[in-house]
């Protein structure tokens, strides 16, 4: 059963001018963004920088004002509902994109930690303590690092205080927003097999938004990539991969850095004659405002948002 | 070798912690010629950023000693006035976290403008705003009319790296030093930023530092590779050599955590990065990560040895490094294997 069901979701913002700060426009950060994840799969969210995965995410987790469409979490509705109930909201736990805005700076690495603890467990100080030194030591931060506060920490540290945060009361949804993005790859390594680790152990379900296609081919069961608060392409990861149906698809593929220096030059080539064909074709697969037309199923589970015909 | 445009020489950037220093950067020395990128890549934690503030003057609290000389001149003691002379306009920094770098009250062109004001006071109020456009444009952000009026939290995170990358080349430096400047970018972007540098490295002959994560920006964009760990350089090599001939032990685990095809589980490195003020000062900062090792053959007093030209490794454990079976049943929970 799909854990999650976001339905034709809009969330625009309005654009304010004049003296009198009036609405004149919006911005359609998501326009129209339809899709479902089965309980303990990751869903790989890619694309445009600006393309509105973060406000999906926020969304989804109520940070944000739905403009239209639903959200189901479990079946039930919970678009825009203030008041959500203490389960769901427990249930469904997002790490942020920004290390160093997400973390109160005033606050001890334990407390920030222990913050959702304390909003629903009973915990002794002592109980609460050696949890937060597990959760710590979890995501390979040394125990002694509670007394601590965010700015002694380097960026790729801060990132695991937040996972630790995220983690803390055993959610069944993370959306986890670029989540090692900040982390060398040996540490990188180390969080991503632990969150698969708890993916199997917790029967944990992600939704996983990162720039970093090779982490995302490796995470991920299913793909879609965003440009321009719409969807241009979903699929299985094998699908978005091997056989990338849409121009921005194939440029983004295309563009993955390479990890042998001695590839440059053909990287070069492959890259500008994939730019040839999206410039070339750019006027078929986006309409005049630039946005991308709707999908349209290829197979069982890959769709595409193709050009209208006639 | 080409110009030396900056020259590192025994740095220490200490942080206070209760009552005593303790060193982030722990002698290091490092050479960035004109028209050359230097990559920095490391553990998370190893002193990148720190190292990074200490060339640009940057610490408020942090003890710094040893000499970091910009186009023969030492800037480490340097009046405050002379420096911001300097910063912004000879060199300058994209910053590894754009949110705290933009000043979330004023709006981006505002923002953009007070670089060139400061160090362009003649230009009129009209060039400038097309200067700050058209540095929009450069960095790829669309309708940058509409975004030189907006604030800095109403930006997509990759719309912000994208500001501090704009303010960073405002005024064309001789020495960018861009830390973790594509993180938040998606690949086509990522790729559009890493061309501007490049053309800034081609046309002005500028000298780049790239501190980054990402192993294939340093393979595409790089010259030369420095490796840190715990504060210190472990490898240093020209960019091929790195890649296709890795010795230390770190750079070779580093290397072989990076996703490949058809893999079940990553490979990681044993161990946590040890907090600043548990650092092993002593022998081999690695040897606790490579316990497999036998200890004899680290050297008692690492230091970096030229095994080919050009090509710097620390201690002598490399020659014995070996990657050890992946044990079957060990979880791989940072430091609670076994
Ligand atoms: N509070 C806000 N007010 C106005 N516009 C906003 C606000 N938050 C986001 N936006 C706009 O919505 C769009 C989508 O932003 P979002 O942060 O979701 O992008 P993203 O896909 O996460 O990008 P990135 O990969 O760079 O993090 C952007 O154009 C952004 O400027
Ligand atoms: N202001 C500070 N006070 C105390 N310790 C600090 C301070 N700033 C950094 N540190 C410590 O210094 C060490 C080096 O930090 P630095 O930010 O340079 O790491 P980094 O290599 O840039 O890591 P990342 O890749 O995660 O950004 C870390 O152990 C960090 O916890
Ligand atoms: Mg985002
Ligand atoms: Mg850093």
């Amino acid at each position: 059963m799909a854990i999650l069901e976001v339905e034709d979701l809009k969330i625009y913002f309005p654009i304010k001018a004049g003296i009198f700060n009036r609405t004149v426009d919006h911005i359609k950060a998501v326009d129209g963004v339809s899709f479902a994840i089965e309980e303990g799969k990751t869903y790989g969210l890619v694309g445009e920088s600006g393309s509105g995965k973060t406000t999906t995410g926020r969304g989804i987790i109520g940070l944000e004002h739905i403009t239209a469409g639903s959200v189901k979490f479990n079946g039930k509705d919970i678009t825009n509902k203030k008041k959500k109930t203490k389960a769901i909201s427990r249930d469904i736990q997002m790490i942020f994109q920004d290390p160093y805005s997400s973390l109160n700076p005033r606050k001890r690495v334990r407390d920030i930690i222990a913050e959702p603890l304390r909003n629903y467990e009973n915990l002794t100080k002592q109980e609460e303590k050696k949890r937060v030194q597990e959760l710590l030591e979890l995501v390979g931060l040394s125990p002694e690092s509670i007394l601590k506060y965010p700015h002694e920490f380097s960026g790729g540290q801060r990132q695991r205080i937040g996972i630790a945060r995220a983690i803390a009361l055993k959610p069944k949804l993370i959306i986890a927003d670029e989540p090692v993005s900040a982390l060398d790859v040996s540490v990188q390594a180390q969080v991503l097999n632990f969150m698969q680790d708890i993916q199997k152990e917790l029967g944990l379900t992600y939704l996983f938004i990162s720039h970093d296609l090779g982490i995302v081919k490796h995470m991920c069961d299913d793909i879609a990539i965003m440009y321009k608060g719409r969807y241009v392409e979903q699929g299985t990861k094998e699908e978005i991969f091997n056989h990338p149906q849409h121009i921005y698809t194939k440029r983004l593929v295309s563009a993955i850095p390479d990890i042998d220096p001695s590839n440059r030059e053909k990287l070069f080539q492959f890259r500008q004659e994939v730019q040839e064909e999206y410039d070339e074709s750019y006027n078929e697969y986006f309409d005049s405002e630039g946005l991308a037309y709707s999908l349209k199923p290829i197979s069982e589970t890959h769709l595409v948002a193709l050009p209208e015909k006639g | 070798m080409g110009d030396k445009l900056l020259e590192i020489k025994n740095l220490i950037t200490s942080f206070r912690i209760g009552d005593h220093y303790y060193a982030a950067v722990d002698n290091v020395s490092l050479t960035v010629n004109k028209n050359e990128v230097l990559g920095i890549v490391g553990e998370s934690g190893s002193g990148k950023s720190a190292l990074a503030f200490s060339v640009m003057g940057l610490h408020t609290k942090a003890k710094i000693e040893g000499s970091i000389l910009f186009n023969g001149k030492d800037i480490v003691s340097l009046p405050k006035s002379e420096l911001n002379g300097l910063r912004g306009d000879d060199m300058s920094m994209i910053f590894q976290d754009p949110l705290t770098a933009l000043n979330p009250l004023m709006e981006i062109g505002a923002q953009i403008s007070e670089t060139l004001i400061l160090h362009r006071p003649q230009m009129s109020l009209k060039e400038r705003k097309d200067h700050v456009i058209e540095l929009l444009n450069m960095v790829g952000i669309p309708r940058p009319e509409y975004v030189y009026e907006q604030f800095p939290h109403e930006l997509s995170g990759g719309m912000r790296q994208r500001v501090i990358i704009a303010i960073a080349i405002a005024n064309r430096p001789e020495l960018l030093i861009a830390d973790e400047p594509t993180t938040a970018l998606d690949v086509t972007i990522q790729a559009q930023i890493l061309d501007l540098v490049r053309k800034l490295k081609s046309e002005m002959g500028s000298g780049v530092i790239l501190i980054t994560h990402d192993l294939g920006v340093v393979a595409e964009m790089a010259d030369r590779v420095a490796v840190m760990y715990a504060g210190q350089v472990v490898e240093i090599a020209d960019v091929q050599t790195l890649f296709n001939n890795p010795k230390h032990p770190y750079t070779r685990s580093l290397l072989n955590s990076v996703p490949a095809e058809g893999q079940d589980k990553l490979h990681v490195i044993q161990g946590i990065v040890p907090a600043l003020q548990n650092l092993p000062r002593e022998g081999c900062r690695f040897a606790e990560r490579i316990p497999w090792i036998e200890s004899n053959t680290h050297e008692k007093d690492p230091v970096l040895h030229e095994i080919s030209p050009g090509h710097f490794v620390r201690c002598t454990c490399y020659k014995h490094f070996y990657f050890p079976e992946e044990p079957k049943e060990a979880k791989v929970y940072g430091n609670t294997r076994g």
